[in-house]
Formats: structure tokens, sequence, C-alpha cells
């Protein structure tokens, strides 16, 4: 890969041409937040947070940087008046429409905005419509169970017609990524309800201990992965360890 | 099947022979505009009166000829004379002009105008100057006011043709350039002619055609797109549409000129699925031209080859905008990404792709054929060619109007479209649509080019104009182009999807008289928020009608929020209709049109608004011969 220079907060660099300037600020030590972001996914650029003044030639804009491509003759400047002033109105707008949302008043009180201006809605939830979940359900887990459904203001995720999911396999891999705790999920014995998604999952009870563990979909879409080379034993985490440890004293004593 | 391009010239003689035979041909315009009107209904009356009179008259439809105040319009061209355009042709005067015209009289009283050589609009050539026959009180078609500054190049045969053969097409000329292209030039020079000639994207942005198509031409990659985008979806926009449903082969042979350039060998026309007669009429175009051997494999008897599919967008505004075009194409939702990575160098299926708007596509064909230097004559510095524009609202001659660039919006407004209707105040005009910029009197004599258009806070868009008079309010104008741009918007990044939002509240809240001074400061920022903010072009311009009357009608904004007043009296919260004693002369007009009985009165009595009742519908306001009804 063809090595380019390029300033970074006044920082001359060389780095890989194409390397998103997120994550190239980031290994520097320069904080940029992000809502949208995961490594693990390709570059979304709709949080907006993340955005950073760019300048080239003589033009000089705001762009997002996770998914700025690095390339000649820019330079980059990620804390300037412009760019704080666009994070606060992003979150001022963020935090009225889900007052409730985990972390994000604490976030932007950081940057300084104490209370929104605008009208706080209280219909939709935690969302901020980040879309980590649908893309880890879609690119990641391979399960499309969720997707955005309507557009602009309406915009919401959900499975189709809201009604209860045929694809969700219950991993929880949404509930992880969320950001801001709208997911909702419990365990109820033998069923996994992923309340926001409104379905309900059988769970493969535990050989050992005959409690319910893991949704029966996520085990054979594991199993599935897995092919022959690897038999799963249908035995919960807690009882694996119980008799790994019980193995583990039995070769000991030899 | 033409296997060269020998064969294609003898077929254009002959088709030009057909079309102009011996036999009288009557057209109706019959885009969908004319169907609107009553043209289908005409055109059946027509075939039967023919049929029933057992003349062998030759009945054709076309496309839409511009005028759409005046459709439906019919023509009837008589071998050696002055084919005539009539308008507002019902199905009873259609039927008795079928009867006149086997008489050879041609009713001159419906006409519009006359039309001497055709090669004025078109090229076919047929010039009948100097034989009148009772025509002389009809004036030139190129004599009209609504016609004499324009020039057609996009629209060319538009109205003329019948879009359902391919022969008319070829009869003026058509695919002239593509044989041109293929039998002598290098792709290289090509580009260069489409360079030199000036061209820019006629969907809005203004970018420089031959640019496009060198980036992608030198991107690495297979196979490679070429896309046409008739997404048209801005309010009061049809120019697309027009030249869809009226020349789809002109479409064809620009992309297909675009491909061989580009070095492409597939390629996607994008049309929106609100427009089923333009995706008819293209699918036809499409067809015919395979059969013909002018698209397809092995394009007349030479190897290159190009297929080109429709497919049908499900009408979101956003699915106009390159990348999320393409993401529908893939089949995935229509949202957009960021544009750092070209769609030349990555397109459509992560392929180098090239998009040009339905009136790029049609002008190229004319820039090969004329050559560069020809075209870039037409228009003004840096801003080459013809534009088309669809205008509506308050004009006395709402229709398509292709002028050269640079032409002023008075020239256009007035001149061209009359003007204001009713004596009434002429106030502002909305170019570019909901992406657009509302523009002020003082501004009449700006050029309208790209360039003009954008430096004023407005933009070129794809050529939408809405004229406003005395009548309309800015602040109402502002917030009905941002709910729509709210309804629109894809969601996908919070600056478009909240921001929009909030500047439609605050909007909401100033039209109903709730807003304050710190709102419009408010507003002001959020406008300048998401314009630096957003993904893409919708978001990117969405603030533009209320940043542009912001800028040019504060007062009025003040208004509605200091004095709690609507000067325009459209706002209904703060607007009270009342009727004027003195002036009134009791004619009983509004108490007609009021639709809640809220009027009083009777003969020699003056009128009287029970306000309780009023709803503010403006009704009695537009119906009143003495302009007695005032706001409050």
């Amino acid at each position: 890969m063809a090595l380019i220079k390029t300033v970074i907060d006044g920082k001359e660099i060389e780095v890989e041409r194409d390397r998103w300037a997120l994550d190239v600020a980031r290994e520097m030590g320069i904080s940029i937040p992000t809502l949208c972001h995961h490594e693990a996914l390709e570059p979304y650029g709709a949080c907006r947070l993340c955005v950073v003044e760019v300048t080239k030639g003589k033009w000089t804009w705001l762009t997002t940087a996770c998914d700025l491509p690095i390339r000649e003759g820019l330079s980059i400047r990620t804390d300037t008046p412009e760019v704080i002033k666009s994070r606060k109105m992003t979150l001022e707008l963020m935090w009225a429409r889900a007052p409730e949302a985990e972390g994000l008043e604490e976030l932007a009180k950081e940057l300084g905005v104490d209370k929104p201006r605008f009208k706080l809605r209280h219909d939709i939830g935690k969302c901020i419509l980040c879309g980590l979940c649908v893309r880890v359900c879609d690119k990641l887990i391979g399960a499309s169970a969720i997707s955005f459904v309507n557009r602009g203001a309406e915009r919401r995720v959900g499975t189709p017609f809201n009604a209860a999911s045929d694809k969700c396999i219950g991993c929880n891999a949404c509930v992880a990524v969320c950001p801001t705790g709208h997911i909702l999920t419990v365990d109820k014995g033998d069923i996994r309800y992923m309340e926001t998604w409104r379905t309900e999952l059988d769970m493969v009870a535990c050989e050992v201990c005959s409690k319910g563990y893991i949704p029966a979909r996520q085990y054979e879409a594991i199993t599935a992965r897995l092919g022959e080379r690897i038999a799963l034993d249908k035995v919960c985490p807690a009882c694996l360890r119980a008799r790994t440890v019980e193995r583990f004293k039995a070769a000991s004593k030899v | 099947m033409i296997k060269s391009i020998q064969e294609l010239s003898k077929r254009q003689a002959k088709a030009q022979k057909e079309y102009y035979c011996d036999k009288v041909r009557i057209s109706v315009g019959a885009g969908t505009c004319g169907l609107a009107n009553g043209a289908g209904e005409v055109l059946e009356t027509i075939s039967d009166e023919v049929d029933k009179q057992g003349l062998d008259f030759l009945v054709r439809q076309t496309g839409c000829v511009g005028f759409c105040e005046g459709e439906p319009i019919v023509d009837v061209m008589i071998p050696g004379l002055p084919r005539v355009f009539y308008r507002d042709i019902s199905p009873r005067k259609a039927r008795e002009l079928v009867q006149a015209i086997a008489q050879r009289d041609f009713r001159s009283e419906w006409a519009l105008a006359r039309l001497d050589k055709d090669n004025l609009l078109v090229e076919l050539e047929r010039d009948v100057s100097g034989k009148l026959n009772g025509l002389a009180k009809v004036p030139a078609l190129h004599e009209l006011p609504f016609y004499k500054q324009q020039a057609k190049i996009a629209l060319r045969n538009c109205g003329f043709i019948d879009p359902h053969n391919i022969e008319e097409y070829l009869a003026s000329g058509g695919y002239s350039a593509l044989a041109k292209v293929l039998s002598s030039m290098e792709a290289e020079e090509i580009i260069d002619s489409v360079e030199n000639a000036g061209l820019r994207g006629r969907g809005g942005g203004g970018f420089l055609t031959a640019r496009k198509w060198r980036s992608c031409r030198k991107a690495d990659g297979y196979p490679k797109y070429v896309l046409c985008n008739g997404d048209e979806g801005d309010p009061g926009a049809f120019m697309d549409r027009s030249i869809m449903e009226g020349n789809p082969h002109s479409v064809l042979e620009g992309m297909t000129i675009g491909a061989y350039a580009i070095g492409a060998d597939r390629g996607y026309i994008y049309v929106r699925l609100e427009y089923p007669l333009a995706v008819e009429n293209l699918r036809i175009a499409i067809r015919q031209a395979k059969e013909y051997g002018l698209l397809g494999e092995n394009i007349l008897g030479t190897d290159f080859s190009f297929d080109v599919k429709i497919s049908r967008g499900a009408g979101a505004f956003v699915c106009g905008e390159s990348t999320a075009l393409m993401a529908s194409l893939e089949g995935l939702s229509g949202e957009p990404r960021a544009k750092h990575i070209h769609t030349a160098e990555k397109g459509l299926f992560k392929k180098p792709t090239n998009l040009n708007n339905v009136e790029t596509w049609a002008n190229v064909p004319v820039i090969i054929n004329k050559g560069w230097q020809w075209y870039s004559k037409i228009g003004s510095d840096n801003n080459k060619g013809t534009k088309v524009f669809s205008v509506v609202g308050k004009v006395k001659n709402t229709g398509l109007v292709e002028v050269p660039m640079g032409i002023s919006l008075r020239q256009i407004i007035y001149d061209i479209c009359g003007g204001v209707p009713d004596k009434r105040q002429f106030k502002g005009v909305q170019t570019g649509g909901p992406s657009g910029g509302c523009l002020p009197e003082k501004l009449l004599d700006l050029p309208v080019d790209f360039d003009g258009l954008t430096e004023a806070g407005s933009m070129m868009g794809s050529g939408g104009m809405i004229v406003m008079d005395d009548r309309s309010c800015v602040v109402e104008i502002a917030r009905y182009f941002t709910e729509f741009l709210t309804k629109e918007s894809c969601g996908k990044c919070t600056a478009c999807r909240e921001g929009v939002r909030e500047m439609l509240e605050l909007l909401d809240k100033i039209t109903i008289g709730q807003g304050s001074t710190e709102d419009i400061e408010l507003l002001e920022e959020l406008c300048c928020y998401v314009r630096d903010n957003s993904i893409c072009g919708l978001g990117k311009s969405a603030p533009n009608p209320t940043l542009s009357t912001l800028k040019y009608f504060r007062d009025e904004y003040e208004a509605h929020v200091v004095e709690h007043k609507c000067p325009a009296g459209v706002c209904r919260e703060l607007t009270k209709f009342e009727i004027e004693a003195e002036t009134c002369i009791a004619c009983g007009r509004c108490i007609k049109a009021c639709p809640v009985e809220a009027i009083t009165g009777e003969k020699k009595v003056a009128h009287e608004i029970i306000q309780e009742k009023c709803i503010k519908c403006g009704a009695c306001r537009d119906t009143c011969p003495v302009d007695a009804v005032v706001t409050l």
C-alpha cells in the first residue's frame, strides 16, 4: 500500500492511502465521539457526531471522519469551533428526539449543551437510529431479522410489520451494540423474549442442569456454521465450567 | 435489422418520405399533460370521425409540444400547406375540425399557430412558406411570444413525432449521431467534443458531463454502467417526463453514445413509477431500437454492444440522488452514502458508473450531429446550451420552456410566459423545486444559469419554476417545501432527519403566530447546520427555501412574529377577511363561492363576513371582481 502524507490537527503523518480518517485520528490519540460507528462494521456516516473540518486546496468543509478515506492533499482538523458547534447541534437534536437515551445527556453536557432548544419527544423510546443493530444483524449475524421501516422523521427500526420474527435467532448482538439501551430482552427460563422485536424464542435446555441457556435458533445457527468440525454439547456455560473443573481435578489426581 | 451506416441513411430517407407523404396527417399531443386534459378522448373522436367519413387521413399521437395552457393540442399537416396547431380542442371541436379539414377549411379561428418551415424546431426539412391559404391571420409558431425566444434542443421533436414509432425519429435524422461516432470518432474525441461544447449536467448539480465520462472511462473495473436518471421528483417539474414520453429515442441515442465513449456495455434507465407513460414509451423505444439493430448486440453491424434496461423507482424523492438511486437499483432501500469515493470509481454494484439525467442525455446527439462549435455558441459563459424549465404557478402561459442559458428570469416569466395574471403583483419565483430558493422581484434580471442561480442562494435544480404573486406567503412557501422534505428525507442521517423536522416545527410555529424573534434566529442556525452536515444533496439543499426567503423576505417573517400578521393574507391564524362596504357592489359572487355560508347580504346590500364561521380559505377574495375583500 502506498503511503501518503496528511495533516491531522497540525501534525503531519504518513498513512496508507484510503484508510479511514477516524481510525487514523484515534490511533493518534485524538478523541472523536461516535454513536453509529463500530470497528467490526463498514462506516455508515449516519449519526454525524464524528464531523471534522477538512481542507483541500482552497476548499474547507465539514464532513464525517468515519467514512472519509485519506487521500492526497487533505488536511483535517478535529477541534475547530465549527466542528464543536456542529456536534453540539447534533446532540441537541438527538437528545430532543430520545430524551431517555442512555449516555446522551452526559455526552451532550460534556460538549456544553445544557438542554435542547427543541421539544422533547418521549414517544419513540431510546432509539437514535444509529443503525448498529440493523447492520450487525444483517452483516455479521446474517439473520436480517430487523430493518429500518418508513422514512424521514417516521423512520424506525423493527421487524417486518412489527410482528414476531421468524428470522431472529435471539443472539442479543443487537442489544450488545446498541449505544443507548433501547433494545430490551429478557430470559424467562425456557423462553427468551426479545421485547423490542416482539419475538419469543424457545431455549435449549442444558443436558446437565436442564435449565434453558441458549435460544434454539441460535444453537442451530451456530451448529450449522460449525458444520461437522466441532460437535457442540448442549451444556450451559455454568455446567460447562463445573465439568471442566471436575476434569481438571480428576487429571491432577492421576 | 440495420446492419450498416449506409443502410441507416437509406432508412432515414425512406422514413422522411413516409413522414411527409401525400396524406393529411392529424396529430394529437398525448403526453400525460395532454391526456389529463382530455387528449385521449379527442384522439378517439378524430379516429372515429376519420373512419366514419371514409377519409384517408393519418391519425397520430405525439408527445407534448410544451404549451400546457392550450391542451389538448392538435396539429394538422396537409401536404404542401403550412402545418397548423390548434389549442383547447374538445371532442366536439375535434369532430368539426376533421369535417372542416376534409373540405380543406383550416378553421383558422381555433388555430394557435402555423408552421411554415418544420426545420425551425426539428431537423425535418419541409418548407411551404408563402402558401398561406387563408392562414394569414394565424401567427407563425416562431413568432408567438411563447416560442419566440425558445431554442429547442432537448425538447426537439417533442410534439412533432410519434414516440411509438422509431421510423419518425429516424425521419428527423435520429441515430445519425450514433452512426457518426461508431464510424468516425474515437472515444476520447467524443468526450472532447462534449467537453468543448461545455455541456453541464441538467439534473441540478451542473457538473461537467465530459469530466464525469472521462473519470468513468479511466476507472478500472468491469462491467461499467451507464445510467439515466429519470426520477424527476420535484413538485411542479415535468421536463424529463416530457422528453421520455415525447422523444424517448433521443435519450437512448445519447446513452448509447455515452456508453461507447466510456467503454460500457450495459445500462439502466431509472424512471419513477408515477410516470407510467414514460415507462411504456421507453419500453416500446427500447424494443424497436433493438429490432432495428440500434441497441443490443453489434450495433449497426459494428462490434460495439450496449444493452439498456428500465428500472422503476417506487416514488421516493431521495432516489433522484445518485448514490440513493444506485442503492435502489441494487434492490436495497434508497439511501445515500458519502461520496468521498466517486461513483465513477465505485458506483452501481461497486463498479465504475456514469449517471446523467434525461435532459443531459437528450442533448448529446445534437452536440455530435451539429458539432461542439455550434453548440457552444448557445448560452452564456460556462453555461452552454439550453435549459428546459417547467413554468407553473401564477403565470398566464404555464408550460415547458426551453431557452438558451443566461436569459433573464424576467424574459422567461414575462416575455415567454405572459407575466402574472389577474393584474396581481409578482412577488417571487421558486426555482429548483424544494431544493431551490425563492427569488424576489429585484432579481428578475438575474441571468438564469447554474452559476447565477447558485450565487443568488437558489439553484437550477432540474428546472422547476414556480411563480408566486402577492397573495402567496413566503413563510408558507418555505413551510410547504420543508414539509415535503420532512416526508421525503430518507432518515438516515441525524442532520437531515431531525434537523429538517425541527425546521418544520419552527416554521409551523411562525405561520400560526406563535413564533418569536428567537425562533427565527434558531431557524437560521438550524438551516446552516442542516446544509453543512447532511450526507446528501437532499439535506444539503433542504434549507434553501427557508434561507432564501429569510434572505430576501425577512420582513415578512418578522411581520408574522412581531405583529402577528401574515401580509399576504394566507396564514389562517393570522388573517381576518373583511368586505369593504363602500367598495362592495353586492353582486353575490362571494356568497356563492363561500364553502361554509359565512357571508351574508343580498342584492344592493353590501355583503358581510361572519367571522365565527369563516374558515379563511380566501375563496371570496379570489372571486370578488372589485377587490372589496381585504385581509386584516
